[in-house]
């Protein structure tokens, strides 16, 4: 019976998912530990989208990752660059790599080095640059790359030292902590990048930088509630990617958005993206925007969903209504909603207001066509037009198309295999 | 008689305490609501959604 083969893959997909182990080992520069990072390279949030497809978010920050590269001095010639096909874009999900809103990841930039220690895979992200005018909403002024400059050579290098020194920092665990804290590490990280102080700041003081690099450098990570979100993230990717190419397995490893298209990819069909067009969010918008200014969906940051925390742990996390909307009771029912369409509890993010049950875990596309439910994403809102950044915050769903057709791809699999 | 015997409980039925599960259409639900009938409404949906290409295409991997 193929049905209970789907359902023998799909407990092995959960069994990865929930015995993996991510751990932050170390910070490196991305081409010299992202596999397949050029110096002409940009990987970018989501599906595969070729330049001319790109929206105005990402499209800012190519043009941001091209000038803070030395490739072009002005935004003139990152765009002439861009068109020339010099470039190879990929997404960074094709490199182990996951990226926030545009997800631009250069050469040069520094990233963190996420190991799963159960199945031995690495993961990387780049360094959250904090919220307003900055790369990843696709703004690309001087203050950002200057900010970029910054993050590469004094930021990292001190993180990276504070890090020898602390030995690896077990994310399950700290992420585990920070569902109890009130965060669901997607749009609230809060208590992470707290936490994260906490575990760093003996070691950055014991660091042999200037006081005041130390100084610097602790003020920025204390500036920047986010600063977390670029751990949760590759420590799901890492979680999760162990969990893929499981023959008849048909739950979720990877959502992702590139501004222009949501993708989805499923454990039993491997690398094939089911993309559809990108959806408006719907939210709450900082003073003086509205959704006129809104761009649709963008970024790699739904590979939290897809791994059991931001949307689907929001009951964990009431205080985020005041950033995306709607009230305290919505956000239980979004997380309780979400066992419909999951295979699993998980084993160690927990919720205190659901009686400590775990979150809904493993998205297997059978029960959300089946259903009709969604999964619940809350995410930033970035400006539809390049170097403006972040205007909001709210909720989104994927398309239901992304679902349906993974669904036939994977029927159409196994009629071609016989299986059925 | 046989039709008066059902009819008899059916009056039977309706002199008690009536309480209602509903599936279907939510507005029979809302009637029985307003005449303080004690009533659940089962959030029910067809399979996906009603959607007979997926529902056939799900069916398949159920082996129906």
């Amino acid at each position: 019976m193929v049905q209970e083969k789907i359902q023998k893959a799909n407990q092995e997909a959960l069994e990865k998912i929930l015995n993996g182990q991510p751990v932050l080992i170390g910070i490196g520069t991305a081409s010299e530990v992202v596999p397949g990072m050029t110096k002409k390279s940009i990987f970018h949030a989501g599906p595969p989208v070729t330049w001319k497809k790109m929206s105005g978010p990402l499209k800012g920050a190519v043009i941001g990752g091209l000038i803070y590269e030395g490739l072009a001095v002005n935004e003139a010639e990152a765009v002439a660059l861009a068109e020339s096909g010099e470039i190879s874009f990929d997404p960074c999900h094709h490199h182990n790599a996951v990226g926030p809103m545009a997800g631009v990841m250069t050469a040069s930039m520094p990233v963190w080095i996420i190991k799963n220690m159960t199945y031995g895979n690495e993961a990387y992200c780049t360094l959250n640059e904090g919220l307003g005018k900055v790369l990843r909403y696709g703004a690309y002024g001087e203050d950002v790359i200057n900010r970029l400059k910054w993050m590469e050579t004094v930021l990292a290098p001190v993180l990276k030292e504070a890090l020898a020194l602390s030995g690896p920092l077990d994310l399950k665990n700290m992420i585990a902590q920070v569902v109890m804290m009130g965060d669901e590490g997607h749009n609230r990280n809060k208590a992470g990048t707290s936490l994260l102080i906490r575990e760093l700041a003996p070691h950055i003081i014991g660091t042999n930088f200037s006081n005041e690099a130390k100084i610097e450098v602790l003020k920025f990570i204390h500036s920047n509630d986010h600063f977390f979100l670029n751990l949760t993230m590759p420590a799901c990717k890492a979680t999760l990617e162990a969990a893929k190419d499981i023959p008849y397995c048909t739950i979720v490893y990877t959502m992702a958005r590139n501004g222009t298209e949501f993708g989805i990819r499923v454990s039993g069909l491997g690398d094939r993206w089911f993309t559809a067009p990108a959806e408006i969010i719907d939210g709450l918008y900082f003073p003086g925007y509205s959704a006129a200014d809104a761009n649709p969906d963008i970024g790699d940051s739904t590979i939290t969903e897809t791994c059991g925390i931001g949307g689907f742990a929001m009951a964990a996390a009431p205080a985020i209504v005041q950033f995306v909307g709607g009230t305290p009771q919505d956000a239980i029912n979004y997380s309780k909603l979400m066992y419909e369409i999951t295979e699993a509890e998980n084993n160690t993010y927990k919720i205190p207001v659901l009686n400590f049950k775990g979150t809904a875990t493993g998205i297997d596309i059978q029960k959300v066509v089946e259903t009709n439910i969604l999964p619940i994403i809350n995410t930033g809102i970035a400006h539809n037009k390049p170097g403006v950044g972040q205007v909001g915050a709210g909720l989104v769903r994927p398309p239901m198309k992304c679902f349906e057709d993974a669904l036939e791809a994977f029927v159409l699999d196994l009629e071609e295999k016989g299986a059925i | 008689m046989e039709g008066s015997g059902s009819m008899g409980k059916i009056n039977e039925l309706f002199a008690s305490e009536i309480k209602v599960i509903n599936m279907g259409l939510v507005s029979f639900a809302k009637d029985l609501k307003e005449q303080k009938i004690n009533v659940i409404h089962v959030d029910w949906k067809p399979p996906a959604g009603g959607n007979q290409k997926m529902a056939s295409l799900l069916a398949k991997l159920k082996g129906k």
